[in-house]
């Protein structure tokens, strides 16, 4: 083949290359709907299942689910680069709704806390309360991985490291600044205890030798929280603000409607065996709440 | 081991059988890295060209500053994208941060200095001489720009496989400005590390294997081009 000829021919891939990259950006016409979530929705899988029954029924919005921690979407939210938060750290949450960035906040689910570790329990923890089995990790200097980025985990790691009249977790501490699932990996890895979401610890326990020690604690329970975030004048035009909040508001009473309350609860039930989520807005009014 | 070896034979499965989603991820990161390469060749042969020829004050602090772009770590272009699109920030208006386009920015942002050094470095190469016959023999300045760029292909198409070998591999970058969302603005290397994260190591495996063989196809390229440049 002469020179010539496999120039124009590589021209001409990279040009429809470059032709097709700007039709695939052209082609979302719905408004695109951030929302900002914990890493635990999002890693279980519950978002996939409901995020296509969402956009079926709603569809001039895209939603666009950002995994993050719970301080990280509750930051976006304040910055008005989210518009609607599922999220769970009811202290964090009051407090961003008492700053008037939220326009509501309501209860969608909830599930529980566990305190995780290797089988062999080196600390001797097993059927202990979180705040003592704690204790006994920091004092004794025992590994444990820590999300050690302000999600709502974290938060609530942080909260019971104070209940129990800590300063902090001790020497064998390793924080992962990532998300629940990686974290898992890595405290799975190195023989560590970690505290966790059941629904993502389940969704992930057949690839982990970890075994739940510590649960049952009223304080390791944990509330998922739909809000609906106040936009930002900066945000957009007034029609993008407007839209952008319907959407959010859609959204956020999409999740607490009743079929989709039980898929919630449906959620997982056969692989795991166990329910992951809780459904807490059961009939509109939380007569749904199992605990 | 049975891990890594299920994890290979799932891999094979889905990629012989063209599972939907994999082959979705694959497209978009060859369309979005492709049109990121493709507007670096737009802008960085002129400028990789301007810089082996132009006399100007600056010249050398611009090849200094393209050289050093060319080692610009992905996870710094990255932020510095999101921040500019940012719906608050100052390009927020467009809407684009969590788009396809965003991260053709991003990698556009990342593949211009490498394409442009390269042009610089394939140009000056050339032996000087080539130039000077060319307009002794009353060749326009377009003509002879035309005369050098085809003695010079092989390493121009060189430099283009290098840039796109740099963006389609990157991480940092597309997963801050594209958000990794599933269907949308997932692409190779960030649904690798998603897949990984949540245990799914078969489908990472799938993923980091098409990965392999795209870089290894255009570094093949690259070799084979090189090789041939050596004979007449």
């Amino acid at each position: 083949m002469p020179a010539r000829t496999q120039w124009i021919l590589v021209a001409l891939v990279v040009f429809l290359a470059a032709a097709s990259g700007r039709g695939a950006a052209a082609e979302i016409s719905p408004t695109p709907l951030v929302l900002a979530t914990t890493t635990s929705t999002y890693d279980t899988g519950l978002l996939d299942v409901l995020l296509p029954l969402f956009e079926k029924l709603e569809p001039q919005w895209k939603v666009q689910p950002i995994a993050v921690g719970t301080g990280q979407a509750l930051a976006l939210g304040r910055r008005g680069e989210a518009d609607v938060l599922l999220v769970h750290a009811p202290a964090a949450e009051l407090r961003f709704m008492e700053e008037g960035h939220g326009l509501s906040r309501l209860p969608v689910m909830h599930n529980d806390f566990v305190l995780l570790g290797p089988p062999a329990d080196p600390a001797g923890i097993r059927g202990l309360g979180a705040p003592e089995a704690l204790g006994r990790i920091a004092r004794g200097g025992f590994p444990f991985v820590s999300r050690g980025d302000d999600s709502g985990t974290h938060k609530r790691e942080k909260a019971l490291v104070k209940e129990a009249g800590l300063k902090d977790l001790g020497t064998g501490v390793v924080e992962t600044g990532a998300g629940m699932a990686h974290s898992l990996r890595v405290a799975d890895e190195l023989g560590a205890y970690v505290l966790a979401d059941r629904g993502t610890f389940l969704s992930l326990r057949h690839g982990l030798r970890l075994i739940v020690l510590a649960e049952g604690d009223e304080g390791l329970r944990n509330p998922y929280s739909v809000i609906v975030v106040r936009p930002k004048e900066e945000a957009g035009t007034p029609a993008q603000r407007g839209h952008r909040l319907i959407g959010a508001r859609r959204f956020a009473a999409f999740l607490r409607r009743d079929p989709i309350q039980q898929r919630i609860r449906r959620f997982g039930l056969r692989k795991y065996g166990q329910v992951l989520f809780h459904p807490d807005a059961m009939d509109g009014d939380g007569r749904g709440r199992t605990r | 081991m049975n891990e890594i070896l299920g994890g290979l034979g799932e891999a094979l499965r889905l990629v012989v059988t063209w599972d939907a989603e994999i082959v979705a991820v694959t497209w978009l990161s060859l369309k979005v890295s492709g049109t990121a390469t493709f507007l670096a060749m737009a802008l960085g042969m002129p400028l990789g060209t301007l810089l082996a020829f132009g006399r100007f004050p600056g010249r050398r602090l611009c090849v200094a500053l393209v050289h050093t772009g060319m080692g610009l770590p992905p996870v710094v272009v990255g932020l510095a994208v999101t921040l500019l699109l940012w719906r608050t920030g100052p390009l927020g208006a467009w809407g684009l941060l969590y788009t396809p386009t965003a991260m053709v920015l991003a990698q556009l942002v990342i593949a211009l200095p490498i394409v442009a050094g390269l042009t610089r470095t394939a140009l000056e190469s050339l032996d000087p001489r080539l130039r000077l016959q060319a307009q002794a023999l009353g060749a326009t300045p377009w003509q002879t720009l035309v005369v050098l760029y085809r003695e010079a292909r092989m390493p121009l198409l060189a430099a283009l496989m290098a840039g796109f070998g740099g963006v389609i591999s990157e991480v940092g970058a597309v997963m801050m400005v594209g958000g990794n969302l599933k269907g949308a603005t997932r692409v190779l290397t960030t649904a690798t590390v998603t897949e990984t994260r949540q245990g799914h190591f078969d489908r990472a495996i799938a993923l980091g294997a098409i990965l392999l063989v795209l870089t290894f196809l255009v570094n093949w390229g690259l070799t084979r081009l090189q090789e041939r440049k050596g004979r007449p």
